[in-house]
């Protein structure tokens, strides 16, 4: 994961990122490197500056420190690299009043995605949610509303997904079919950044994993040098005692 | 004007900037005392309206102030919005919250004025409405900043409320004004006569100076306070 | 490819009308609101001491504002609740089209409160409003326009701070001053039987309004969801 250990073009590289709120610092000094199809789960307590990451490489919120490339843009990105990423919270970002399908479609209008109905159909089927197509968001259950979210956020098929506790509210087997979609996503070549609490759902996707603490990352490696059965332990002390 | 209290463990290190004579304010004040003086002693009583009138050098210089405040606003808005600096955001705090102060005594002076001179305590007087209305602008810029915790969108959001203020006023002085001029009231006794003698303008001058001191100690003190809760906010992490 | 501003704005207005279409609620709102006012504001007044034909034009412009607000507070607490609004600002369109499409829904929603609102206060004053309909239209839509472009941004501000909504009044209403005073004027003139010209001075105003706040706003638009 460090940087330069790998060859290859990254999707997501960062220098010193940082991000001031008026004089709190939210985020500061990270550095990584994420090549296609690579996905980083980011553990860390509330308040670590997961989220202020994130929306700093979704281009939601401009940098104040460091640099940093997302999708050959750089930040703190535009139109250019908005249209590159697909962005998942646990909010669902819906309308509850509209369908599905009208959901969807209305991103995929703002993506200048062609021909928005039948994208937003086939995400929906991707989702296994065509039947539920034409049905108001607000009488979906809070696992189809995720679901409905995800297709949304990917219907113009974007080269990095970033996810902001997507299990969040979700029971099991809605977990399980969001890590079965996510896994098939980053086969696809899709690179992602998944922030979450569920250290055995992050783990079971990622490639590299990282811990966030009072705006930095403490702790940054690899997939293959997780071991998944002690890492829990290892998330404890950072949080707890680790600088 | 003192400064209030700040909990001694947090803020060590800014009380001892703050302690120290506030020289500016003292010149002020002392500059306000011989106005005032000028203005009882030595300045004459004006023929028609007798000494109500002299009530006139406390607003109008209130009111020039007031203006000049609410326009500091406006500037450190845009300055803020272009510069992103958090001290122009704190002087457009200080220069609001002032120029509230000098609006309130523009508007309690007024009627005290017109109660005598024109018979009513109010009046919907073209300049006293627009005053009116600058008030209620400035007083929902405070509400808006008092109703955000995160402190950078506090300075963005009333930047924006600031400048879009400052491009209300021509349009609501002109509206009230040619509402004024479409209704003529019977009594029309102009505030400032056209030409002032000379004596009474150089009490004006000098109690505009008076004032306009008075404006830049009250903006300091202001900007003080707002710099030491920053600093604050920023110790304790928020 | 893309929308342009334009076409991107016309798609985020035509979401908004959709749910407000589907949900109904705040256009029945503030129209039942508008006629309870316009009745309200008759009994207010002596109708033997005041005649309603002085009457109508302030309690017409004043209720436009009041309902008006009804639909500006909607605006983007719709967008807050389940943070779609992040979905908007994460598209690859200029933040100008989510302020325009936004203000074009609002535009839409005042002027059809408008037109339930105007001719009831025809019927209930007894004052011929609908006989002018060409002016009083251009007149309604002057004003339309300076309300929206006010309030759809002082919407946006007012939902991501601790009053919401209840701040939306506070900062609105001074701002609508200079829109209230020469709508209810320029009606006046019109229910007056005077020739259309004298209200000509009024309609400018309003026009200079409308032009100087449908740009400022346009430019501050940006800084109020950016972070």
């Amino acid at each position: 994961m460090s940087d330069g250990s790998r060859a290859g073009n990254p999707v997501i590289s960062t220098r010193g990122l940082g991000r001031r709120f008026g004089g709190r610092v939210a985020v500061s000094d990270v550095t990584l490197a994420l090549e296609e199809g690579d996905c980083l789960a980011l553990f860390g307590p509330n308040g670590a500056g997961k989220t202020t990451l994130l929306r700093m490489l979704a281009g939601l919120l401009r940098p104040t420190n460091g640099t940093g490339t997302v999708a050959g843009v750089e930040l703190p990105g535009g139109l250019e690299l908005r249209a590159a990423i697909g962005y998942i919270s646990h909010a669902s970002m819906l309308y509850a009043a509209l369908s599905a399908r009208e959901n969807i479609e209305l991103t995929a209008r703002l993506f200048g995605v062609r021909d928005p109905r039948a994208a937003a159909m086939r995400a929906l089927e991707r989702m296994a949610l065509a039947d539920r197509a034409e049905m108001p968001v607000r009488q979906l259950s809070r696992g189809m509303q995720q679901r409905v979210s995800i297709a949304r956020a990917t219907v113009h098929g974007p080269r990095v997904v970033l996810l902001d506790e997507p299990f969040t509210g979700l029971d099991d087997s809605g977990s399980a079919a969001l890590g079965a979609h996510l896994a098939a996503l980053r086969a696809a070549g899709t690179t992602m950044v998944l922030v979450t609490h569920q250290i055995a759902e992050g783990l079971a996707l990622a490639t590299h994993a990282a811990i966030m603490r009072g705006g930095a990352l403490v702790r940054l490696e690899a997939g293959d040098a997780i071991d998944p059965a002690t890492y829990l332990t290892v998330y404890r002390e950072h949080v707890s005692y680790g600088a | 004007m003192t400064t209030p209290s700040v909990p001694a463990t947090a803020t060590d290190a800014a009380s001892v900037q703050r302690t120290g004579f506030d020289w500016l304010f003292a010149i002020s004040v002392l500059a306000i005392a011989a106005a005032l003086a000028r203005v009882i002693y030595y300045t004459p009583f004006e023929a028609v309206q007798g000494p109500a009138q002299k009530i006139f050098y406390l607003h109008l210089p209130a009111a020039l102030d007031a203006f000049m405040a609410f326009g500091v606003v406006a500037l450190a808005g845009v300055g803020y919005l272009w510069l992103g600096d958090l001290r122009l955001d704190r002087a457009a705090e200080s220069s609001a919250e002032v120029g509230v102060v000098f609006t309130t005594v523009v508007l309690v002076t007024g009627p005290l004025w017109a109660r005598p001179v024109w018979g009513t305590w109010w009046t919907w007087d073209a300049r006293l409405t627009l005053t009116l209305f600058l008030w209620f602008i400035y007083v929902g810029y405070l509400v808006l900043r008092g109703a955000i915790e995160d402190r950078a969108l506090r300075a963005r959001y009333s930047a924006v409320l600031g400048i879009l203020g400052s491009l209300l006023i021509p349009f609501i002085h002109l509206s009230v004004y040619l509402f004024r001029t479409l209704h003529p009231r019977p009594i029309v006794i102009k505030p400032s006569a056209p030409s002032l003698p000379p004596e009474m303008l150089t009490t004006l001058s000098i109690s505009f100076v008076a004032f306009t001191l008075f404006y830049l100690a009250l903006v300091r003190q202001r900007y003080r306070l707002a710099s030491e809760r920053d600093l604050l906010e920023l110790e304790e992490g928020r | 490819m893309a929308p342009d501003t334009l076409s991107a704005a016309l798609l985020i207005a035509r979401k908004d009308l959709a749910i407000e279409f589907r949900t109904r609620t705040a256009f029945f709102s503030a129209a039942v609101f508008a006629l309870l006012g316009i009745v309200i504001f008759y009994f207010a007044w002596d109708p033997t001491a005041v005649a309603s034909i002085d009457l109508a034009p302030g309690v017409l412009w004043g209720i436009f504002t009041f309902s008006g607000l009804l639909g500006l507070q909607r605006s983007f607490s719709l967008e807050q609740a389940d943070r779609a609004i992040d979905a908007l600002l994460g598209a690859p369109i200029s933040r100008e089209s989510i302020y325009l499409g936004k203000a074009i829904a609002n535009l839409v929603f005042v002027t059809a409160v408008q037109v339930i609102a105007i001719p009831a206060v025809e019927l209930f004053y007894g004052v011929p409003l609908l006989e002018h309909a060409a002016v009083l239209a251009l007149i309604a839509l002057l004003s339309a326009i300076g309300l929206v472009a006010v309030g759809t941004l002082f919407s946006a501000m007012a939902v991501n701070t601790k009053l919401a909504e209840m701040l939306l009044p506070v900062l609105s209403l001074p701002f609508f001053v200079p829109i209230v005073i020469p709508a209810a004027q320029a009606t006046a003139r019109l229910l007056a039987g005077r020739p259309a010209a004298e209200g000509l001075g009024w309609l400018k105003l309003l026009l200079a309004f409308d032009i100087v706040f449908v740009v400022a706003c346009m430019l501050a638009f940006p800084y109020t969801i950016e972070e």
